[in-house]
């Protein structure tokens, strides 16, 4: 399937001049993993340059080896055409080079000033001035037009405000190169504008900027050159005005994506199969009711920080909640902990498989029946291993786990099929509502479709399932019906097949009370 | 709007955050006057003398115990740190024969150099804390009594070393109230320890690395050299325990020391520093060292078997945190 890739072009600004930063040939290998290959990217002083690619497409590693956070293997890092070695993030700083990491990297116990300036404190007589540290943080908050006390502790703030906090930090470095690794997906419109406001003034004044984002609209607002990578290698550069999203796109993906027409059976009249009634608590989850019907895909959208993952760990009996009803196959069920959960016919796949969803250390047959393990117990409490395995191996050929044996270590197989094993564990446990939380996350792309496929196979089947995604193409593709979320709140519901427009509407409608704190 | 929206959400966590400390203290009140009401001998001015000078070397260990709980970390080694300490003093007072400054300064230094030893062990070789200060207390214990020869070092050679602790530089201006020099370096200790959280770097990286220390390596501070620093200081302030002890027993003890280190844990998870990181108070440790003491003191005068003291104090280690962990539910 041949592209045509655009190669290195030049847009506006001077392309004849020393580049801010150049980075040549570029390889890091982790253990097992060739996470860049030959990656590349050039920066220009008073450019904002997009970097795209799909999840592990090398985008964050790349941006790491310029931060100091990782260290590259091989290539140059060239600032202002001098060759530089960069071997810890303190450097990077002294360089003129900040970043705005993708995980939120605040101290929770410290306040924002404290969180701003760490490491560098302004000092009275070898001591802590908190007086200036204070003025200072205001001043940079000020400069940002936000209205935030610098007292004021991180853990209290909500992630949106926290995101603001790390925007601030990164600003108060005075950067001469400015990484930005999606610093908008906590933020409602009003404070992305005011992001955008800050990255053109910062552009003004010379600073380069790299934007990494997944959203197409804000990369033809905000960057003037897109450098899209794919496979942690690099794929292209395009000027970001004059390029259509469908080339962009496609140099993502490596082929010309067809709209694939989402075929959104009719279960309108299957039996409802999940139904949860005013579920709270605290202010992280706020009168959510939803229902799930039997041979459904629900998707559950919203921001960071929206309470999608707390809905389903609150379903789930894995954390309290303060008030609701579960109500399963028109029966309601008393739901305290994971265990009564199971026994309802609900399973959990969490966010992070290597910490909730998969003993890693123990083998692929051990992982599916351990949800089981009773069913397998003779007298005495001894497990009869024989009838272990060929169940395992029932599952290993059901779902095409890639193995090549049922005593293989979890942790040795692929994302994508340790997300099989996991799935295979439920379906074994006889569990016929699913909640899937970010299944694709860590998985190569090639192994995405295979999940998709295997998550509307079971849907066929007649299970209902739930999916929360951040990614909204992956909503849009999976979701008969899709319920989104703001702030605790349920906003809405879509048909499938909603645009990505309306969801968006739905994940940032906050409350007005909330609203008003950031009018300011 | 943005104070108004900020300023109750700021003031909730002082509240939440004062609620612990409040809690310890009324439990210590409570205490108080429990026992007063059960014995009139309790509030004796000889008694209360007593029990803070009972919490003077607990008091110090715990206050090294906070600073090293709250980057996160735990400190094993603080009992069998002390009687190192002391054990040096006594090589140096009584085998050397030097002047009492050089003890003094030699205890401090053998606290300082064996916690950036152990600070080392755990920020460059990553060996996890609990583990590095476990090895690290049995190294110390053997130490001690190979030092000593097993035999306790005696400072009958040093006139004056017994004051250090048991003296009493408050008698002099006031009669009444003697209040031993031990309690006024507990004090001593506790405000340099509030004054290094509070007002120096090393005070806002202790918490910062409890807080989350991969967002502190982020941001370009050097990790390892600060938590280092953490051990350190920890490991002198473990030296002035060292003299404490070693001056109230005019003698140096070599087989004393473990079990120390959990009185000291023990007084500073009462005093509601959380061993998560973090979080935490010189105060409330002070508060927790005094509630343990208090606790023994009245339930000897009451002629509660020594067996039952330990059951208490270990039913409140418990009660503690799981007020603390109701709180947070709360929150």
């Amino acid at each position: 399937m041949p592209t045509p890739i655009p190669t290195a072009v030049s847009s506006s600004g001077d392309a004849g001049s020393t580049p801010l930063v150049e980075m040549v040939g570029i390889d890091k290998s982790f253990p097992g993993v060739r996470a860049l290959s030959q990656a590349r990217l050039e920066l220009r002083a008073g450019e904002v340059h997009a970097l795209m690619g799909e999840n592990g497409a090398g985008k964050s590693t790349l941006m790491k080896i310029l931060s100091g956070v990782y260290s590259r293997d091989t290539g140059t890092i060239r600032l202002n055409g001098q060759p530089v070695d960069i071997v810890s993030p303190r450097q990077a700083q002294d360089m003129g080079i900040g970043i705005i990491h993708q995980e939120l990297a605040l101290m929770r116990d410290l306040t924002a000033a404290q969180n701003i300036f760490i490491g560098r404190e302004p000092r009275r007589f070898g001591l802590l001035d908190e007086g200036a540290l204070n003025r200072d943080a205001q001043a940079i908050f000020d400069s940002m037009n936000l209205r935030l006390e610098p007292t004021v502790k991180v853990e209290t703030l909500t992630i949106a405000r926290q995101q603001m906090v790390e925007i601030a930090k990164a600003l108060s470095y005075k950067s001469r190169v400015l990484i930005m690794d999606e610093p908008t997906a906590a933020l409602n419109d009003a404070e992305i504008a005011e992001l955008f406001t800050i990255i053109n003034r910062l552009k003004a004044e010379g600073v380069g900027v790299v934007y990494i984002s997944h959203k197409m609209d804000e990369i033809k607002r905000i960057s003037d050159r897109v450098t899209v990578m794919r496979d942690g290698e690099y794929v292209g550069t395009v000027p970001a005005a004059d390029t259509p999203i469908e080339t962009i796109i496609s140099m993502m993906v490596g082929r010309t994506l067809t709209n694939e027409a989402l075929d959104i059976p009719n279960t309108a009249a299957n039996p409802v199969a999940l139904e949860v009634r005013g579920l709270n608590r605290g202010r992280d989850i706020r009168d959510v009711s939803l229902t799930v019907r039997k041979g459904e895909i629900l998707g559950l959208a919203g921001l960071m920080g929206a309470g999608r993952t707390e809905v389903a760990r609150a379903i789930f009996g894995a954390d309290p909640r303060d008030s609701g009803e579960i109500w399963v196959n028109g029966q309601r069920v008393g739901i305290s902990s994971p265990k009564d959960a199971v026994r309802a016919g609900i399973g959990y796949l969490s966010e992070d498989r290597k910490h909730f969803g998969l003993a890693t250390g123990l083998d692929v047959r051990n992982n599916i029946a351990l949800a089981s393990l009773e069913r397998f117990s003779g007298p005495g409490g001894v497990l009869n291993d024989g009838a272990m395995r060929e169940v395992a191996e029932k599952y290993i050929r059901q779902l095409s786990i890639k193995t090549p044996s049922d005593t293989q270590e979890a942790r040795l197989l692929s994302g994508g099929n340790q997300q099989k094993v996991v799935i295979a564990k439920w379906l074994l446990r006889d569990c016929d509502i699913l909640i899937f939380d970010e299944p694709t996350r860590g998985i190569d792309v090639g192994a995405k479709a295979e999940i998709y496929k295997l998550l509307n196979a079971l849907a066929e089947q007649g299970r209902a399932i739930i999916v929360i995604s951040s990614e909204l193409p992956e909503i849009l593709r999976l979701s008969h019906r899709i319920a989104v979320m703001c702030e605790g709140r349920l906003t809405g519901t879509l048909p499938g097949g909603s645009s990505q427009e309306e969801i968006m509407r739905l994940a940032t409608q906050r409350e007005p009370a909330m609203e008003m704190r950031h009018a300011g | 709007m943005t104070d108004t929206a900020a300023t109750p959400a700021k003031s909730g966590v002082r509240i939440s955050g004062a609620f612990h400390r409040l809690l310890a203290f009324s439990g210590l009140i409570a205490l108080v006057v429990v026992f007063s009401l059960a014995s009139p001998n309790f509030m004796q001015t000889q008694n209360v003398l007593a029990i803070l000078q009972a919490t003077s070397v607990n008091g110090v260990l715990a206050i090294a115990a906070t600073l090293v709980i709250i980057t996160g970390g735990i400190d094993l080694s603080v009992g069998t740190l002390m009687t190192f300490c002391a054990v040096i003093t006594g090589v140096v007072l009584t085998y050397l024969g030097l002047p009492l400054p050089v003890g003094i300064v030699a205890s401090i230094l053998a606290g300082t150099a064996c916690g950036l030893v152990s600070g080392t062990i755990i920020a460059k070789l990553k060996v996890p804390p609990f583990i590095a200060t476990l090895g690290m207390m049995l190294i110390l214990k053997g130490l001690s009594l190979v030092i000593s020869g097993t035999r306790p070092i005696y400072f009958n050679d040093t006139p004056g070393f017994d004051q250090i602790a048991r003296g009493s530089l408050v008698e002099a201006v006031l009669p009444a109230v003697p209040i031993p020099n031990g309690v006024l370096i507990l004090f001593g200790v506790a405000l340099l320890a509030a004054f290094v959280l509070s007002k120096t770097a090393l005070g806002r990286y202790t918490f910062a690395l409890g807080s989350n220390e991969e967002a502190v390596r982020l941001s370009g501070v050097n990790v390892d050299r600060w938590k280092i620093a953490v051990y350190a200081l920890a490991g002198s302030v473990c030296g002035v325990a060292g003299l404490l002890i070693a001056s109230r027993l005019n003698s140096a003890q070599p087989a004393l020391g473990q079990g120390y280190e959990l009185d000291a844990i023990a007084a500073v998870v009462i005093g509601g520093t959380s061993l998560s990181g973090g979080r935490g108070t010189v105060l409330g440790t002070l508060i927790g060292a005094l509630i343990i003491s208090v606790l023994a003191n009245g339930l000897r005068i009451l002629s509660v078997a020594q067996e039952w003291q330990t059951v208490v104090t270990g039913s409140i280690i418990i009660l503690a945190v799981y007020a603390d962990i109701l709180r947070r539910r709360t929150l």
